[in-house]
C-alpha cells in the first residue's frame, strides 16, 4: 500500500507542520503554481506506522544471509558507520580551506595510498562515484591515451562473452565498437578467439579477474602479453576484488586501469541505488589523465591536486570529492583489517564459496564447472532439474525468500542455462552456511515431491508472485487519483 | 522441437525466409523466444537502412535479457513488422509468425551460405552439450 492510499483530505500532522507560512520572496507570477501539490495527507502516526512497516518488509544484509552473486553483500561493520560521521567530517564544507581539512585530507591521501598498493597500480583517483561511472571513466582515459598518442584507428574493445553487462555499455558510451569473445568449457578466455580478435584497431580489452564465472582466468599473464603486443590497454572490472584482495594485484597481472567497486569489496553500504564509489586506478602511461580532484602530501601538509597539477586531466566527475562519506567509511575498513586482515578477506571468501560449493554438490545440485575451484562465488545450474520437473532457477529463487535468504542471483551469467549465482561472502559463519545448505536440501526435496509449490512460490512474503511481464509491458511508475 | 524445413537459419538464431519477390523475411527461432522467454520490448531498424552481413540491428528485450538481433545477410532494409512494437508478445505465441524486418539483399547468392533446418538442428543440439 502506498503512502497516497493513506491520504484522507484535511488529515494533517499539525506538530510538525511549520508554525508560519513561508513567505513568497521576488519569484515570478509565471512560475508560481496555480493547483497544491498532490501530497499525501496523513497522520503522524498514519506516516510512522506506514514507514516502519516498510522497513520491516526489508530483506536486507542486517537481516538475513544475501548470497547475491555478483554483488558482494557482506556485512558493512558499524564502527565504519559511527567514524565517518563524527561531527568534524558531517560539519566540514566541501569548500572549507586546505588548512582546516588537514584531518579529511589526511584519509583520502592514505586511501588512495592504500588503494594503490593493494592493486598494484601506479596512481589512484577517488571520485567516480559508482562502478558504471568509474568504468566510464576508466575506458575515457584508455581513450584519451590512444588521443594523446595520435592513434586515431583503434576503435575496438575486447569483451568476453562472460563479462558484466555494464562493460559493453561502457564501451560503445565511449564510442567503441565491442567485439565479443566465447569462453571455453572450463571457464577461461578462448585464447583463440582472442588472437583472432586483437589487431591494430583494438583500444583495449575489458576483463574481470576472477571472471563472472567464479573462476580464476588461467591465461592471464598471456592475455596480457598478447593486447600489449598489439598496442591495446587492459581494462580490469574491479567488481570481483574481494576474492584476490592481498593475494596477487591486477597491476602485476599487467592491466593498465581499474576500477575499485568500495561498495563490494570494502564493505560500504550497497543495494538500492547507492551512494556508490569506485575508485580508479591506473598504471604509469595513464597517470596524466586521472580524474580530479586527487590529494597528495608534502612533509606532512595535504593538498588537493587540481587541472593545474594535471593538465590532461579527463576532468571533475562531481562538484567536490565524490561521494567522500563512502570514502571515509571505506577508509576506516582498510584501516580496521589492516595488511593481514586484507588478506582474512580473499581467505575467507574462497573459503566460504569453496564450502558452500562442496556441500550444494553433496546435496544433489549440479555445478557448473565442476572441475574448477571457486574464486568467491560459483554457478548452480538447474538445467537437468527443469527439463525433469519444470521448476525453473526463478522458482526455486522465490521459494529461498519463504525460507528466510535473500535468492542468488538468477540467470546471470547468461552464458549458462537456469543458473544461480552464488557468492556467501567472507563475513558469513559456518553456521549460516550450513543453514542455507538445509535449506536448499529442503527445496530440493520438494521439487521432487511437490513441485508445483516450488513453482508458485513464494507463500509467506507479504506479496505473491508477481507479474514481471505485465509489470514491464505496461510500466507505470506515478501514482494518480483515481 | 519442429524447426521448419522450408526456412533458412544463423548459428545466432534468426529464421531467414526466401520471398517470392526477391526480397528475405527474418525473424528469430523458436528456440530464441523460449530461451529468452516472455518479451517486453523490441527495437527494429529503420527503413531504408543498409546493413552488413552479421550487424547488429535490432534488439528484443524480455523480462530476463535484452538480446541483439543480427542481419543474418547484407543489405537494405525495406519493411518492419512495427505491430511488435506495441504486442511484442506476438514473438512468443509464434516465432515463425512473428517477422520483425525484410531485407533486399545486396547478393541473393549469399541466401545459399545460410543452414539448412538440419543445420541449425545440429547447432541447438552442440549447445545442449
Amino acid at each position: 500500500m502506498l503512502i497516497f492510499e493513506h491520504s484522507r483530505p484535511g488529515r494533517r500532522n499539525y506538530s510538525q507542520s511549520p508554525a508560519t507560512k513561508a513567505e513568497k520572496q521576488n519569484i515570478p507570477q509565471n512560475l508560481l503554481r496555480k493547483s497544491p501539490m498532490l501530497l499525501p495527507e496523513v497522520s503522524e502516526m498514519d506516516a510512522v506506522r506506514h514507514y516502519t512497516r516498510l522497513s520491516q518488509k526489508n530483506f536486507s544484509i542486517d537481516t538475513e544471509f544475501y548470497p547475491l552473486g555478483s554483488c558482494t553483500m557482506k556485512y558493512n561493520p558499524r564502527a565504519c558507520n559511527a567514524l565517518a560521521m563524527l561531527p568534524q567530517f558531517l560539519a566540514r564544507h566541501p569548500l572549507a580551506p586546505e588548512n582546516t581539512g588537514q584531518g579529511f585530507l589526511a584519509c583520502m591521501y592514505e586511501l588512495q595510498e592504500i588503494l594503490k598498493d593493494v592493486t598494484g597500480m601506479a596512481g589512484v583517483s577517488l571520485t567516480p562515484m559508482a562502478g558504471a561511472q568509474g568504468e566510464l571513466i576508466g575506458v575515457m582515459m584508455i581513450r584519451a591515451y590512444h588521443e594523446a598518442h595520435g592513434d586515431k584507428n583503434r576503435t575496438e574493445i575486447i569483451i568476453p562473452d562472460a563479462a558484466h553487462g555494464t562493460n559493453p555499455a561502457t564501451a560503445v558510451m565511449c564510442g567503441y565498437k565491442v567485439v565479443e569473445i566465447a569462453t571455453d568449457k572450463e571457464g577461461n578466455v578462448d585464447m583463440a578467439a582472442l588472437k583472432a580478435a586483437v589487431g591494430p584497431q583494438t583500444a583495449g580489452l575489458m576483463l574481470t579477474n576472477p571472471s563472472t564465472l567464479g573462476v580464476f582466468e588461467e591465461n592471464i599473464a598471456e592475455m596480457s602479453r598478447i593486447v600489449h603486443e598489439a598496442g591495446g590497454l587492459l581494462y580490469y572490472d574491479g567488481a570481483n576484488l574481494n576474492a584476490v584482495l592481498g593475494k596477487v594485484k591486477p597491476g602485476d597481472m599487467g592491466f593498465d586501469v581499474i576500477h575499485i567497486n568500495l561498495h563490494k569489496t570494502f564493505s560500504t553500504p550497497h543495494g538500492g541505488g547507492g551512494p556508490g564509489a569506485a575508485p580508479v586506478g591506473v598504471a604509469e602511461r595513464l597517470l596524466p589523465f586521472l580524474p580530479v580532484p586527487m590529494v597528495t602530501q608534502e612533509k606532512g601538509i595535504y593538498r588537493w591536486l587540481t587541472e593545474k597539477d594535471f593538465p590532461q586531466t579527463i576532468g571533475r566527475l562531481s562538484a567536490h570529492m565524490g561521494n567522500a562519506g563512502v570514502l571515509l567509511r571505506a577508509y576506516v575498513y582498510v584501516r580496521l583489517l589492516g595488511a593481514e586482515g586484507m588478506n582474512r578477506v580473499s581467505e575467507h571468501a574462497a573459503l566460504n564459496a569453496n564450502y558452500l560449493m562442496a556441500e550444494l554438490r553433496r546435496a544433489g545440485f549440479e555445478i557448473a564447472f565442476p572441475t574448477r575451484r571457486a574464486s568467491h562465488e560459483f554457478i548452480v545450474t538447474l538445467k537437468d532439474i527443469k527439463e525433469k520437473t519444470g521448476v525453473t532457477a526463478m522458482n526455486l529463487a522465490k521459494r529461498l525468500l519463504d525460507k528466510g535468504y535473500h535468492a542468488p542471483t538468477t540467470y546471470f551469467p547468461i552464458l549458462i542455462p537456469e543458473c544461480l549465482l552464488i557468492e556467501p561472502a567472507e563475513t558469513e559463519s559456518k553456521e549460516t552456511l550450513d543453514a542455507f545448505v538445509a535449506a536448499m536440501k529442503e527445496i530440493l526435496l520438494e521439487i521432487e515431491q511437490q513441485p508445483d509449490l516450488v513453482k508458485t512460490a513464494p507463500h509467506n512474503m507479504p506479496s505473491r508472485k508477481l507479474d514481471d511481464v505485465k509489470a514491464a509491458r505496461e510500466l507505470d511508475l506515478s501514482w494518480k487519483p483515481n | 522441437m519442429s524447426i521448419p524445413t522450408h526456412l533458412k537459419y544463423t548459428k545466432s538464431h534468426e529464421w531467414i525466409k526466401a520471398e517470392s519477390d526477391g526480397t528475405v523475411t527474418i525473424g528469430i527461432t523458436q528456440h530464441a523466444q523460449e530461451l529468452l522467454g516472455d518479451m517486453v520490448f523490441v527495437e527494429l531498424p529503420k527503413i531504408g537502412r543498409t546493413l552488413a552481413q552479421k550487424e547488429e540491428c535490432a534488439v528484443v528485450e524480455s523480462v530476463k535479457a535484452a538480446a541483439d538481433v543480427y542481419s543474418p545477410l547484407a543489405g537494405e532494409v525495406v519493411a518492419v513488422n512495427s505491430e511488435l512494437e506495441s504486442s511484442p508478445e506476438k514473438i512468443n505465441q509464434d516465432p515463425y509468425l512473428a517477422w520483425l524486418f525484410k531485407l533486399k539483399l545486396a547478393n541473393a547468392a549469399d541466401l545459399e551460405s545460410l543452414l539448412d533446418a538440419q543445420g541449425y538442428e545440429k547447432v541447438l543440439e552442440s549447445e545442449e552439450h
